[in-house]
């Protein structure tokens, strides 16, 4: 098992303790410490061959009682805190996701969801389901105080009147239980209009705004029905919501492809607009598509990521964030979390148009993967059992990664779209979570100490 | 701070295997965790934000 991960990114020297997640910026004399106790050497032993590579005597005995120092108080080499044995507690239901539309105005070429219609017909949530939907998390969430709705879709706001109604009905259901829902929705934008735009910010809703960047990257993919690229209808939208309320709560979230492995200057696109949370991700697509990324792409993403790791250490968009490299190292999750993830299948469950529960959005339609209804619960305890066991220390290969206290062990549903088994995620999906990490903690880095910058 | 180790952050994750079993206040879901990021990391724990001085 990985106890130590060491990187070097412009001339930095990182070590990210794996167990603790503590994180330290070395010194030539440390860093060659480091590299030869990582192969087995006692202190002394390292410290004599750093000698003999012509490091100073006085040098490497202080690098060497430094890192003595920080191994004997759990900030080097630290065990992990959980083994192949380690299960993530029962907990209560506390997400739903509440498709409110199989349906969308537009037709994305990437689209998981079947351009809004999840393997089935087009459809609208009434607001009947949403309201049982609404009472089954509540009654199901037992001792939470508070609880999570997303509107999601195909497009949400296709069927803003339910939205609408269902939100006013989870605020009475709020008075009556004492508990706290917290409402998001995630949309295109195309129907963001005053109308919607106010009643999203009176209620206090967060909002995902999809947005791929570039109006010839947007328009590549994200398209209407009849053809015609959406960035026109949904970008001036998306930012004046954005900006207008001044960015509380809100993303925009974009995808790229092969069409745009240059995606830094998306990020550039969207924070021009005003954005100041960005949420970019890697298409999840089969290899036959023409904008599928595959591992030859790798070594461009890489270098992409780390020019935008770059721009943002420079201070070159004060206030923005790029939600991947924002890593939370002091404050961060808890390990029962950073393990399980997402919590799909067992805290968060998806619901479709009918009222059918599924372990998560990217599960709907699929008849194995169903789980129960709104009317009677869960149906099927050993497939929610199924997803609480298939956390990252279960899996193989991210038992083994450095990077799993971070990744979680990706993605259910892009695990299985990658390889057919949710317990190993794709070859270039590993490679890019790993990389947009070392960025994030290379941001991080930028904060520390510049005595030791230069080694 | 050492004169060539600087330590950015202390680590934390290896006191939270107990501590925050029955916690409720981290997002779950795809808003929050997969479809904005499949990484968790960058979630704010509020037991955490909790103990921090106030301003």
């Amino acid at each position: 098992m990985v106890l130590l991960h060491r990187f070097q990114m412009d001339g930095r020297r990182l070590v990210l303790d794996v167990a603790s997640g503590a994180l330290h910026v070395v010194d030539e004399t440390a860093w060659f410490l480091l590299d030869r106790m990582e192969e087995g050497l006692a202190v002394a032993d390292a410290v004599r061959e750093a000698r003999a590579a012509g490091f100073p005597g006085a040098g490497a005995r202080e690098a060497a009682a430094e890192i003595e120092d920080l191994a004997g108080r759990g900030q080097l080499w630290s065990p992990d805190p959980a083994g192949p044995d380690y299960m993530p507690p029962v907990r209560p239901l506390r997400a739903l996701c509440l498709h409110l539309a199989h349906d969308c105005n537009l037709r994305c070429a990437y689209c998981f969801a079947g351009q809004g219609r999840y393997r089935g017909s087009r459809s609208l949530m009434s607001f009947e389901v949403g309201k049982q939907a609404i009472d089954y998390l509540l009654a199901a969430s037992g001792s939470y105080n508070q609880v999570e709705i997303d509107f999601f879709g195909g497009e949400p706001l296709l069927n803003f009147a339910v939205l609408r109604r269902l939100v006013r009905y989870g605020r009475e259901r709020e008075t009556v239980t004492g508990k706290r829902i917290n409402f998001t929705v995630t949309t295109n934008g195309v129907l963001l209009d005053e109308t919607t735009g106010a009643f999203l910010d009176g209620e206090r809703l967060g909002v995902v705004l999809s947005l791929d960047g570039r109006p010839e990257v947007h328009d590549a993919v994200r398209r209407t029905a009849a053809g015609a690229g959406s960035y026109a209808l949904a970008a001036p939208r998306v930012s004046r919501f954005a900006v207008g309320r001044d960015n509380w709560n809100c993303y925009a979230r974009g995808t790229y492809t092969r069409y745009n492995t240059d995606f830094c200057r998306d990020f550039e696109h969207l924070a021009g607009l005003g954005f100041a949370a960005v949420s970019l991700e890697p298409v999840v697509a089969g290899p036959a598509e023409p904008y599928a990324l595959g591992e030859g792409d790798y070594p461009a993403l890489a270098r992409e990521y780390e020019r935008l790791a770059r721009l943002l250490a420079g201070g070159a968009y004060p206030g923005v964030r790029f939600f991947h490299f924002d890593l939370r190292l002091d404050d961060g999750p808890c390990l029962s979390r950073r393990v399980s993830g997402c919590g799909a299948g067992t805290e968060y469950l998806a619901v479709d148009p009918a009222g059918d529960l599924y372990p998560c959005h990217q599960f709907v339609g699929r008849a194995a993967f169903r789980m129960g209804n709104v009317a009677a619960g869960v149906a099927r305890p050993e497939l929610a059992e199924r997803f609480r066991a298939s956390h990252a220390l279960a899996k193989a290969a991210c038992a083994r990664c450095w990077a799993r206290y971070f990744c979680s062990g990706g993605c259910h549903a892009n695990n299985l779209a990658a390889t057919g088994d949710m317990r190993e995620p794709g070859a270039l999906y590993c490679l890019l979570v790993r990389k947009r990490i070392e960025c994030g903690l290379f941001l991080r880095a930028q904060t520390a100490s510049r005595r030791v910058a230069a080694g | 701070m050492g004169k060539h180790i600087a330590t950015v952050a202390g680590g934390t994750l290896a006191s939270t295997r107990e501590a925050h079993r029955a916690c409720e206040g981290c997002q779950t879901s795809c808003q929050s965790a997969c479809k904005t990021s499949c990484t968790v990391g960058n979630q704010v724990c509020p037991q955490e934000e909790e103990k921090k001085p106030r301003a």
